[in-house]
């Protein structure tokens, strides 16, 4: 496998614009003439596909939801970061830049950080003109506020729904083109495979979830932007549709995937609290603007929180940081509250917990501005756990929120297979090990709005439309029988246990054993569970129904089954990446204080691994990343 | 908790459905609405029966997938709640309930509980958007907006697309949503150039979806998850004739454009 990154000549803040005069042009009346497919509606996909609509490319876009509206980007919460400045408190592109370096402890390639801090600006203008209700201020200009990470407000926000304002930005832009017919929307179709002809992506193979035909469809070029595959833990902040079948597929197709230990554990969720549990909820990130974070100094404390005086408190995050204190970065708050929950210190009838204390701002704020500020995400709270966050402190313990790992791609977001493009949390490329906080929405954007229009156009300029292949071709006829194979196999399998029990245990392996912390023993562990849960699965598991017709349970069991591949390789990549870098914390690498001890020596470099059969172990491939502009330090958020 | 669940059951759109009674007597009153079907489609799996589909994603209240009726009421009648935000600790043991999906000639019934809603990506296709393509946008602050009217249009943004209004609706009118988009556009100055024309394509694309028209009857805004107001519809009815009466062909000869 080879990879060549293909980052631009010249001094950094010079790459993206020398990239894109030496990028190859389509002439506007050739456009049309090019089919595109893009898999995935959330920011990156819909973004991508209404701008390549809008310059006149020929897009079918796929989405398993019933409408494109619903992908999961509509769940974020707190904000999209951009370097505008507007508050005139010391930002720049170049500090944007290097917060996410840094956040990202030292693990991402600098020219791609670089280009996101720089179209950070258009992004917020893009919306703006698209009609995001971003907050404002009385005076009529865009509101900021802070987030994680970082000492300067640059995160633009729309109440507590910033995802879904911007998403519905976004799919309106997105439905123009459908009304336009540039863009075909497949609602309700799910990426089974992708098609490769002589080493190019060519189409996919979808399967339509109210009928159940299996369809094929060709192309010049193919998007995915399927985002994360964080679900691989069954308890997540995703949804539950949330899958990671499209990157997969692409992966057993040659797409090299890279980092896949580097998952991201949010700090702020509301815990656990039964076997039934099926999902987890995110309480923003933003709440750590006004929230205080503490424990009880003493073990085993069971007295309510109002009658812990306040000399028996731990304000743990600022005593240990105190320059970042409660906005110290997701990984860091993450493990913080594990330390003190292992230590005894935890809240709540689980003991896996912490508080979040609005107490103080309101006192000093007044009640109302926290409601303005945070009133959907307290409502949110009290409808789950029936608790009043205004009179009682929130309990939040960590979650599975984001992975950084994902398909690798080069500079101009193409995978290691010609024609594939990878967009958004699918791909690997700008948050290193650790995403910060109001960042993902901002890659998102950031490569469907104005990355993917500029480089497709280069790729598209050098092959021909068409060039012959339709869906008769005998690569589209074997992914076709092979996906009809599998899915009869499913369904004839008829065992004893559900999809859900199974996709709980491989969630259960995957937390205990690769989850905030990780070692060798535990991930070897790991390694020997998963192989027998797989078997268990293709031997007992029980997919009800049929083929050719709405099946929910066939929808899911092909999911699993991905996940059970795919979680072995997240271990398989932890257990190699001998070090502790953002969110991937081994427990024998980390300094005298308990932080993160990378080894800059043996580790500055993205691992890519590359599938070399169902019966052979995946090749691990390195690409170095070199950094030229930020100096490597141990982060210190002290 | 124990509860008496009467399910519709219908397994494709041509076929008839009706309603079967299952017992479940393992809820948790932490549970959420969704977990409690959850555990019954496990048993129901086990027993190699087919589980009853809904639909659902987020499990947040933010997606707009789930929605179904529960003893007649969208969501469950309970505020600003969707249903996968509501919580078993609102029943008791015992409690007898009714589930049916969304009721209405444009959202006909795939299976179970889940119904096709693309009529709404249709109306916003008509028009629910500003024409601004990527790349052409002025400075974000460039245009100063009143707070007032960001608050405003982002009340109305809040919308998200579940269709519980059309549903409590005697008339299956799909007003609410289609005011909650026009709204929240022409309340920001960026969405006033599209303005009336944008009220007049969307309007006749929810009529041609053959949704009811609305008679003020206020449902919808009784059972809207997000809390969307009854008098965004007189806006976009405003919207609407005004731009009626002072609509003309667009006179753009050859060769100006």
């Amino acid at each position: 496998m080879k990879l060549d990154a293909r980052i631009p000549e010249g001094p950094l803040e010079k790459k993206w614009d020398q990239a894109r005069f030496d990028m190859k042009l389509v002439n506007p009346a050739n456009k049309r003439k090019y089919n595109i497919i893009v898999v995935g509606t959330g920011l990156a996909g819909g973004a991508a596909a209404a701008s390549l609509g809008e310059l006149g490319y020929n897009c079918k876009v796929f989405c398993f939801q019933d409408t494109p509206r619903r992908a999961h980007s509509i769940a974020a919460q707190g904000g999209i970061n951009a370097a505008k400045n507007y508050q005139n408190d010391g930002d720049s592109v170049f500090r944007l830049f290097y917060d996410t370096v840094k956040g990202g402890d030292f693990r991402a390639r600098e020219a791609n950080v670089y280009r996101l801090a720089q179209v950070s600006v258009n992004i917020i203008d893009q919306c703006v003109a698209q009609g995001v209700p971003f907050a404002r201020e009385y005076g009529g200009v865009l509101a900021n506020r802070s987030f994680g990470g970082a000492q300067v407000s640059r995160t633009f926000y729309a109440r507590g729904q910033t995802g879904q304002q911007l998403l519905l930005g976004c799919y309106q832009a997105l439905e123009r083109q459908v009304q336009t017919g540039r863009v075909k929307m497949y609602s309700r179709h799910e990426m089974l495979d992708l098609v490769v002809v002589d080493g190019r992506a060519r189409g996919i193979i979808t399967r339509d979830l109210v009928t159940g035909a299996i369809e094929a469809h060709t192309a010049d070029a193919v998007v995915l932007a399927t985002g994360g595959y964080g679900n691989v833990f069954f308890l997540s902040t995703n949804a539950k549709g949330c899958n990671a079948t499209a990157i997969w597929r692409a992966y057993k197709k040659g797409a090299g995937f890279a980092n896949p230990c580097y998952t991201q554990i949010h700090p702020t969720c509301i815990p656990v609290s039964g076997d039934y549990q099926s999902k987890l909820t995110l309480m923003s990130e933003s709440l750590r603007n006004d929230g205080r974070i503490w424990v009880p100094k003493k073990k085993g404390d069971s007295r309510g929180p109002a009658e812990i005086p306040e000399d028996e408190r731990d304000y743990y995050l600022e005593r240990m940081y105190p320059s970042f204190g409660n906005l110290s970065p997701r990984d860091i708050a993450s493990r913080a509250a594990k330390r003190v929950c292992d230590e005894g210190r935890g809240v709540g009838h689980t003991g896996l917990g912490v508080y979040l204390d609005f107490a103080d701002s309101i006192r000093r704020l007044g009640r109302h501005t926290i409601e303005e500020r945070y009133g959907n995400l307290f409502e949110i709270y009290e409808r789950i756990t029936g608790e009043d966050p205004y009179s009682v402190p929130m309990r939040i313990f960590p979650a599975v929120h984001y992975t950084m790992g994902g398909l690798w791609v080069d500079y101009n977001l193409m995978s290691t297979i010609p024609g594939l493009f990878v967009l958004g949390e699918a791909n690997f490329s700008d948050h290193g090990a650790n995403r910060l906080g109001a960042s993902a929405l901002m890659q998102g954007l950031a490569d469907g709005y104005f990355v993917i229009p500029y480089t497709m156009g280069n790729y598209l300029a050098q092959v021909k439309a068409g060039d012959g292949v339709s869906t008769d071709h005998p690569e589209f006829q074997a992914a076709r029988k092979e996906i009809d194979e599998r899915t009869q196999r499913l369904l004839s399998i008829k065992g004893k246990r559900s999809v859900d029990s199974l996709h709980r245990e491989l969630g259960k392996v995957m937390w205990e054993d690769c989850g905030m912390g990780r070692n060798r023993k535990g991930l070897e562990a790991a390694l020997a569970k998963i192989p027998p849960l797989r078997e268990e699965f293709w031997k007992n598991v029980n997919v009800t129904g049929e083929s050719m017709e709405m099946n929910q349970a066939l929808e899911k069991a092909g999911r699993v089954a991905d996940f059970l591949e795919l979680g072995e390789l997240l271990c398989r990549d932890a257990l190699e990446r001998e070090e502790s870098c953002g969110g991937h914390f081994r427990e024998e690498y980390q300094t005298g204080e308990g932080e993160a001890l990378r080894d800059d020596e043996k580790f500055c470099h993205a691992a890519v691994w590359e599938h070399q059969g169902d019966d052979k172990p995946p090749v691990r491939h390195i690409e170095p990343l070199h950094f030229e502009y930020v100096h490597l330090a141990q982060r210190s958020y002290k | 908790m124990k509860l008496i669940l009467h399910i519709w059951r219908q397994k494709n759109a041509a076929s008839a459905g009706k309603m079967v009674r299952y017992e479940l007597d393992k809820v948790n009153e932490h549970m959420s609405f969704l977990e409690m079907l959850d555990v019954l489609n496990e048993e129901l799996t086990v027993k190699g029966e087919d589980p009853v589909c809904f639909e659902h994603d987020c499990r947040e209240g933010i997606c707009g997938c789930c929605g179904f009726m529960i003893n007649g009421l969208p969501h469950g009648g309970f505020k600003n709640t969707t249903v996968c935000q509501l919580h078993m600790r609102h029943f008791k043991d015992g409690d007898e309930l009714w589930l049916e999906p969304w009721r209405a000639t444009a959202f006909p019934v795939l299976q179970d509980l889940l119904v096709d809603r693309s009529a709404f990506d249709r109306i916003i296709a008509a028009g629910g958007y500003i024409s601004v393509n990527t790349g052409s946008a002025p400075d974000g602050n460039a245009i100063p907006i009143e707070k007032k009217h960001a608050d405003m249009a982002m009340d109305a943004a809040a919308c998200i697309g579940c269709g519980a209004c059309v549903a409590a609706c005697p008339n299956a009118s799909a007003s609410l949503f289609t005011a909650a988009k026009i709204n929240h556009l022409a309340l920001l100055p960026q969405g006033e150039p599209e303005r009336r024309r944008r009220a007049l394509a969307m309007v006749a694309q929810m009529q041609h979806e053959i949704f009811g028209s609305c008679t003020n009857i206020g449902e919808c805004e009784a059972v809207c998850p997000k809390g969307i107001k009854l008098e965004t519809i007189a806006r976009m009815n405003r919207d609407y004739m005004s731009a009626a009466v002072t609509y003309r062909e667009e006179t753009t000869s050859a060769g100006a454009g």
